[in-house]
């Protein structure tokens, strides 16, 4: 029998319900106070254009110059997606289009998975297959002596990474439109391929472009597989083969010394502000985006 | 159709069949080269014991303070966010349901959150247990990580609940029933599979994220004893053994990389067979 | 009445793995005139008008045997240029779907693919083919607009147009009112009616009082396979098979 009567745990169960959701609705605002409090101190210090494009990071004497990092994480990132985003396109216009069902059933276990694969063993991956392929073959393919930690090694993993993320959205939204659109086109006399290209894409273009920007701001935020083979490396990267760091990696690397040197722990929630920044503006714009051009 | 076209489409299709097969090669490479590695490593004495003095120099021990805390870890978050998770999504797909604007506007913010990335909740993390005056502990781990699965937890068991078609609901108000034994005992059971679809994918992701427990969880030899003492787990034993020059700590990352692919693959294994079989007391519209 | 055939139809089957959609189909449709083949839902209508212009192509676990002579040629035939084949046919689907584009570019898509090249030309034409579906005045200023912001019944003769502007000999039409309210779909079955003397009409449809109202020959299937075919007097007013009585009578659907 129960303790509580049937009005009572009504009461119990609303109370919980509603205590539920405002921890969660409120979550993201208190994500962004706690790290903003703690960034504070250098806010206050610095000049912001001063600490975003500042070139010098020498936390010892006070120099506090995230420019390197924010370079280095732009440059992974739009380098895993140039990799990444057209091999997605391609895969799901053919799963979804072309090939028989049978397809997609093995490739929704295989995209589950390499989802579940977590972050740390990419990375080791990266250090066992990537890594070496880039110093051995890739680089002096290109004439450039590499130990292979590099920024290209980062967006490599990293472009792989992504694939289930992009790839299971894309899926969706092609599984999404109708066949009979595609039946309109073909039935004009179109082939296969222009519908697939003038219609089916087009139909599709503000869901593709979405999925990219969410790839994108996932991709920005990764951290420990990055920052295995990315070099760790102050300095701007004059090319793909350099070594780099990137702002996640920042972070990672450094928590167990911040509290040694004065306002470092400011710096690092600091970086933290800014993939919190990042993060919720790409993926409220890309949500926009989706309403705004959702029209034709 | 012309010649330009055939060839055109010929091209597409040659390039859409690569890029289908190159991502299931990858896939099959990553998974040789974890096992083809991790195999060699693996033995009973990395799975049993805990680490011994010099362990980290080549000598004897094993991961043992790693898989428990990894696993304490994972459940602790999944069973703290299931508390959390499953009230919010009834709430949205039963109380809230006729605010269409609201429950759009609360299905945002869960991916927003969603969005977010793990090394930032971290940081936050981190931020708490200073202002709270804890140390890295079992506790600040589980918190963390909670916060961090919460929004995938009640965004997939929000998928399956949305599902529940109107009439079940209907019908349960007629037989008397109030909201939230419509939504406990009701919706639940109509998606229990679904549910524990949920609450499993949730766990993987728990136990295989390094970013948000390196702050707060800490590391330690010994194996979890307490909530309020640091805890070991698998993704950083993998990187700190990683980063060790000694070939023979290597060989053991490798190993640990194998488990805990193992663990997620079984996890994510289960949920597939689960979400089959719990379908008896589902009624099918 | 001896009209010409334009469609035959012989020993037409279509399976689904091991399921017969279609059985041993065999009918003749007269040129310009309206065919409305009548059935209950479920009874291979779709799949058989599908056929006709080899949208079954699509799906590759269809298994097509059989002859299907259009002025003469069987299109089922490997070798037929299946896109100059099915611009010779306009189809027109149970609910609109207008192309993700403008409504200009939605009938221009069609012209374009037909081969005609010149804007003027295009523009011409565009302009001929909205005033045939009747649509011209209701769009003249919105050209531009994104199709999909029409009404339902605007879209259904936009898809009309576009079908019509691929200059078909044939145009297929498959329940093309049932998402229509009363009005919008009595515009489309005046046009048909219009369009026969032009056109080769194959209707599918199990609205009976439509296929009544417009209809010149029928062609009556039951779970995949032709019970009775013949002018629509005949049909209608002297069925010859219990099946069919039992149909046109209401007792089953």
């Amino acid at each position: 029998m129960y303790i509580l009567n049937r009005w009572q745990r009504h009461w119990v169960n609303n109370t919980w319900m509603i205590i539920s959701l405002l921890v969660v609705a409120t979550l993201p605002f208190f994500l962004f106070l706690g790290l903003y409090l703690k960034s504070f101190l250098l806010l206050h210090d610095y000049h912001l254009g001063h600490l975003l494009f500042g070139k010098i990071w020498k936390p010892g004497i006070g120099q506090f110059g995230f420019f390197p990092f924010i370079v280095g994480s732009i440059w992974v990132t739009l380098l895993a997606m140039v990799i990444s985003a057209p091999i997605c396109l391609l895969a799901a216009i053919y799963v979804t289009q072309y090939s028989k069902t049978h397809l997609l059933r093995i490739m929704h276990p295989a995209i589950d998975i390499l989802a579940g694969i977590p972050s740390v063993v990419y990375g080791l991956w990266g250090i066992l297959v990537i890594v070496p392929f880039i110093s051995r073959y890739l680089g002096p393919l290109f004439g450039v002596t590499t130990v292979g930690y590099s920024i290209l090694a980062a967006a490599l993993v990293l472009s792989i990474m992504i694939v289930p993320f992009i790839l299971n959205i894309l899926i969706e939204i092609f599984r999404a439109i109708p066949v009979e659109l595609k039946e309109a086109s073909l039935a004009l006399g179109a082939t296969e391929w222009q519908s697939i290209k003038q219609v089916m894409v087009k139909k599709a273009l503000p869901g593709i472009i979405a999925a990219f920007g969410f790839g994108l701001a996932r991709a920005f935020g990764e951290t420990m597989a990055v920052l295995m083979v990315v070099g760790n490396v102050v300095e701007l990267p004059k090319s793909v083969f350099d070594p780099g760091y990137t702002l996640p990696a920042l972070i990672a690397n450094n928590y167990g010394e911040m509290l040694s040197i004065p306002k470092y722990d400011s710096a690092l929630m600091f970086a933290a502000l800014i993939l919190l920044v990042v993060s919720l503006f790409f993926n409220l714009i890309m949500h926009f985006f989706i309403i705004r051009y959702n029209r034709y | 159709m012309t010649l330009g076209q055939k060839i055109e489409e010929k091209i597409f299709k040659v390039l859409m069949i690569i890029a289908t097969y190159f991502i299931l090669a990858v896939l099959a490479v990553i998974i040789y080269s974890i096992f083809e590695k991790g195999v060699k490593a693996l033995s009973w004495e990395i799975l049993t014991q805990i680490p011994k003095g010099g362990y980290y120099y080549g000598k004897g021990g094993g991961i043992l303070n790693a898989i428990l805390g990894s696993l304490c870890l994972a459940f602790g978050a999944t069973l703290l966010a299931f508390l959390i998770g499953l009230p919010v999504a009834l709430y949205i797909n039963v109380f809230l349901i006729r605010w269409k604007k609201v429950v759009a506007f609360i299905r945002f913010l869960l991916d927003l959150i969603w969005g977010i990335p793990s090394i930032v909740y971290g940081a936050f993390g981190f931020t708490m247990m200073i202002y709270l005056g804890l140390q890295t502990s079992l506790l600040a781990g589980i918190i963390t990580v909670t916060l961090f699965i919460l929004p995938i937890m009640i965004r997939s068991m929000d998928e399956i609940l949305r599902t529940v078609p109107y009439g079940l609901m209907e019908a349960s108000y007629s037989l008397g029933s109030n909201k939230s034994e419509t939504a406990f005992k009701i919706f639940t059971r109509q998606t229990i599979s679904g549910i524990i679809t949920a609450i499993l994918l949730s766990f993987g992701r728990a136990i295989g994220d390094a970013a948000s427990v390196l702050f707060t969880a800490g590391y330690t030899d010994h194996l979890p004893n307490s909530l309020l003492e640091p805890v070991a787990t698998l993704p950083l034993s993998i990187f700190f053994q990683l980063s060790s020059p000694v070939p023979a700590v290597q060989d053991r990352a490798y190993a640990s990389a194998l488990v805990l692919t193992m663990i997620i693959l079984i996890v994510s294994l289960f949920s597939r067979g689960l979400g089959k079989r719990y379908h008896k007391t589902k009624i099918n519209f | 009445m001896t009209d010409n055939k334009k469609i035959q139809i012989s020993d037409l089957n279509v399976f689904a793995g091991k399921f017969q959609i279609l059985k041993n189909i065999n009918i003749e449709l007269p040129e310009n005139k309206i065919t409305v083949i009548l059935g209950p839902s479920g009874c291979g209508k779709t799949t058989l008008l599908k056929c006709m212009n080899r949208l079954t192509d699509l799906y590759p676990e269809l298994k097509v045997t059989g002859d299907i002579r259009i002025s003469g040629n069987n299109i089922l035939a490997a070798r037929e240029d299946i896109y100059k084949l099915r611009q010779n046919m306009g189809l027109l689907s149970q609910r609109p779907y207008p192309l993700p584009m403008t409504i200009y570019n939605n009938i221009a898509y069609g012209l374009k693919l037909r081969g005609v090249k010149k804007r003027r030309e295009i523009h011409k034409l565009v302009v001929h083919y909205l005033q045939q579906a009747n649509l011209w005045e209701e769009v003249r200023t919105r050209l531009r607009e994104p199709a999909s912001r029409l009404s339902i019944g605007q879209q259904q003769r936009l898809c009309l147009a576009r079908g019509l502007a691929v200059s078909p000999g044939i145009i297929l039409a498959d329940e093309p009112t049932s998402a229509l309210d009363p009005i919008s779909s009595q515009y489309i079955e005046q046009k048909f009616l219009e369009l026969k003397n032009d056109y080769t009409i194959v209707l599918v449809t199990h609205v009976l009082r439509q296929a009544r109202r417009i209809a010149d020959y029928v062609v009556f299937m039951y779970l995949g396979e032709v019970i009775e075919q013949g002018d629509v007097h005949e049909v209608f007013e002297n069925p010859k098979m219990e099946k069919t009585k039992l149909y046109l009578g209401g007792t089953f659907n």
